[in-house]
């Protein structure tokens, strides 16, 4: 076995990657700049005899990826701003059902139709708490293409362990750029699938009333088990309960299956964590960052954020906790500095943002100059 | 009673008001899975949201309740990664063609091989009486309390425009010939739907000078025409009269179909 070296576009290392992470079932409709992604697939799912949809909008993408998981397919979708919008409704469906799913949103310009073939940091807190109640998240994202490959493999075993829908959370300049990649395609990978129920002759089938680790183990729907699932808040059989101390037990456990794992699953690319200032980013702002530093700025330090969510305050500290002064460089108003001036504020570190909105990247001199001359 | 051994004791009584329609056509639709000797384990249910799509959630099959309107493009997906089940989509008028009427058209454009119930009651029931793509122009609802003065949608027409392949209307009234209808629908390969009427003297009916269940099952009687037998003295007052029957039973691919020969070509 060895590494391929190879070039390619972001999209298709994030089609290879879902392909290797056992994608059997995605659904679509057109948006720019994701629309590679499911071009790719379509060749790829259907000549594996998957299956491929193209939808007639983003709601129907959402809801059938999860009628295809919940029927014990991996699934996933990929879609842009305006799509991720249309989206939410599904996601929580899929958060209060427990079915893995995963949703690749490319970040483009925004509000509304915004700028289609711009990069973007926009949609940040929609992937946290687009959808309406209260639920976990986990948001996943990647800062390079060879990362894109491996990050989608890791949102499908994310999903698959915690039985929630995972964001593969990127924007367009890291999904339509090409680059060198080494990847080796026939490394054997390590692949979650989630559990199956046991059924015993003394206790009744419970989809929703037996857990691992206060995850639900539920049997897909045509394996026999009678399976029962709706939005409603239910009971441990799935069948809907309107009775506040059913739903209160099943919401907080939503939640707390993801969020006692914080610690495990805000991951983090650290370098020079003695540096006095450190810059906290993400995505394609990392890349930035990580070009000032590697001209011999050695006196900035970087924590990259590979998890946007759940987001590990603990970890935040001890990442930046040699650090005067915290930067968070973003390419929106500052939807991750108000996270991590929130994660800091017990400490006496100043968070500053730079941010910039409108399509076009953070420049290194641009970065620099904020460093070296502070907040404008 | 036939279709009996397929409720689940444990989730009866249903949520379904007194001289509901709901019943007869969840009966139904039990009835004609039993006389087709289906088995617990070679159906899915998925529902909607609404008074009617509460219905799969009362059967010890596979069921899943979804959102509103998406319950077609979640069936697909389970049908396309189950097509060894039979997957039966239990949906209202509001549900089916207004909220979810995007994905009814593109799932019989695609002939996808489900089948599909329409509860049509006319209105909204669950959120109290609102008027549907179906209420009939001129009657009342909680929100068209003057009359409607938006014109209905006639399924049989739209759905045969969109290309499903097999379309059936019918009211409670007519058990017996629905359960034959539900039966075909359920034997055929490709996109079937049956609309079936039903009562809903809580809401739809009390607006409109039916308030029991057996005012609206009379007018069932005197108002549905069966399209076959349409002759010069049934003709008259037709304007408010509905036809019912089989409106399509076409032979043609289906998606699973093409889908086969697609993969065997490449």
């Amino acid at each position: 076995m060895s590494k391929t070296v190879d070039i390619l576009q972001g999209a298709e290392a994030c089609a290879k990657g879902a392909m290797k992470a056992g994608l059997s079932y995605f659904a679509g409709y057109p948006i720019t700049p994701s629309t590679e992604i499911a071009e790719m697939l379509s060749i790829l799912l259907t000549k594996d005899k998957k299956i491929f949809m193209q939808m007639e909008d983003e709601i129907a993408s959402i809801v059938s990826i999860i009628g295809a998981s919940l029927a014990g397919a991996k699934s996933m979708t990929a879609t842009s701003g305006p799509g991720f919008s249309l989206m939410q409704e599904g996601i929580g469906y899929a958060c209060m059902t427990e079915a893995p799913i995963v949703i690749c949103d490319v970040m483009r310009g925004g509000p509304s139709t915004g700028d289609p073939t711009k990069g973007s940091q926009g949609d940040v807190m929609q992937a946290r708490w687009g959808t309406h109640g209260d639920h976990a998240m986990i948001v996943i994202c990647p800062d390079s293409v060879e990362e894109m490959y491996y990050d989608t493999i890791k949102a499908f075993n994310l999903a698959e362990k915690y039985r929630n829908p995972v964001i593969l959370l990127t924007d367009e300049t890291i999904t339509h750029m090409r680059e060198k990649v080494e990847i080796d395609f026939n490394e054997k990978v390590e692949l979650i699938e989630r559990k199956k129920p046991v059924i015993t002759a003394d206790k009744p089938y419970l989809p929703y009333g037996t857990f691992d680790d206060d995850v639900s183990i539920i049997g897909n729907l045509g394996d026999g088990f009678g399976t029962s699932i709706t939005g409603m808040t239910h009971r441990e059989d799935g069948f809907q309960s309107p009775i506040p101390k059913i739903g209160e037990p099943l919401i907080k456990r939503l939640s707390r299956k993801i969020e006692k794992h914080s610690d495990e699953l805000f991951e983090l690319e650290i370098i020079n964590p003695n540096a006095k200032t450190i810059i906290v980013t993400y995505g394609a702002t990392s890349r930035t960052a990580k070009t000032i530093i590697a001209e011999g700025h050695d006196e900035i330090g970087l924590v990259r954020l590979k998890t946007l969510f759940p987001l590990s305050d603990n970890k935040l500290i001890q990442a930046t906790k040699n650090a005067e002064r915290v930067i968070v460089a973003e390419m929106n108003l500052g939807q991750i500095f108000m996270e991590t001036k929130k994660a800091l504020a017990c400490t006496s570190t100043q968070v500053e943002l730079l941010s910039k909105v409108g399509g076009a990247l953070i420049t290194p001199n641009e970065m620099l100059a904020f460093i070296q001359e502070g907040q404008s | 009673m036939k279709g009996e051994k397929f409720i689940n004791p444990s989730r009866i009584p249903s949520i379904w008001c007194p001289g509901c329609g709901n019943g007869i056509v969840l009966h139904s639709v039990l009835t004609a899975l039993e006389e087709l000797n289906y088995t617990k384990d070679n159906v899915i249910f998925v529902s909607g949201i609404g008074c009617s799509s509460r219905s799969s959630t009362y059967t010890i099959f596979d069921n899943i309740h979804t959102l509103h309107g998406r319950a077609i493009p979640i069936a697909t997906a389970i049908k396309l990664v189950r097509p060894d089940k039979k997957v039966i989509v239990m949906t209202g008028d509001g549900d089916s063609l207004a909220i979810g009427g995007n994905h009814i058209i593109h799932a019989a454009r695609r002939n996808i091989d489900l089948t599909v119930i329409i509860f049509n009651n006319s209105i909204y029931g669950m959120t109290g009486g609102q008027f549907s793509p179906l209420t009939p122009s001129g009657k009342r609802a909680t929100t068209s309390q003057f009359g409607n003065i938006e014109n209905q949608f006639d399924a049989m027409k739209l759905l045969q425009g969109a290309g499903a392949t097999y379309l059936a209307r019918i009211g409670t009234y007519f058990f017996t010939q629905m359960t034959r209808y539900i039966k075909t629908a359920l034997q055929h390969e490709g996109f079937g739907v049956v609309e079936a009427i039903t009562q809903c003297p809580v809401y739809y009916g009390r607006l409109n000078k039916m308030a029991t269940p057996s005012d609206m099952l009379l007018w069932q009687k005197d108002n549905l025409v069966f399209k076959d037998r349409l002759s010069q003295s049934n003709i008259e007052g037709m304007d408010e009269k509905l036809l019912i029957g089989e409106f399509v039973n076409l032979n043609a691919p289906s998606y699973l179909q093409k889908r086969k020969a697609l993969l065997e070509r490449i």
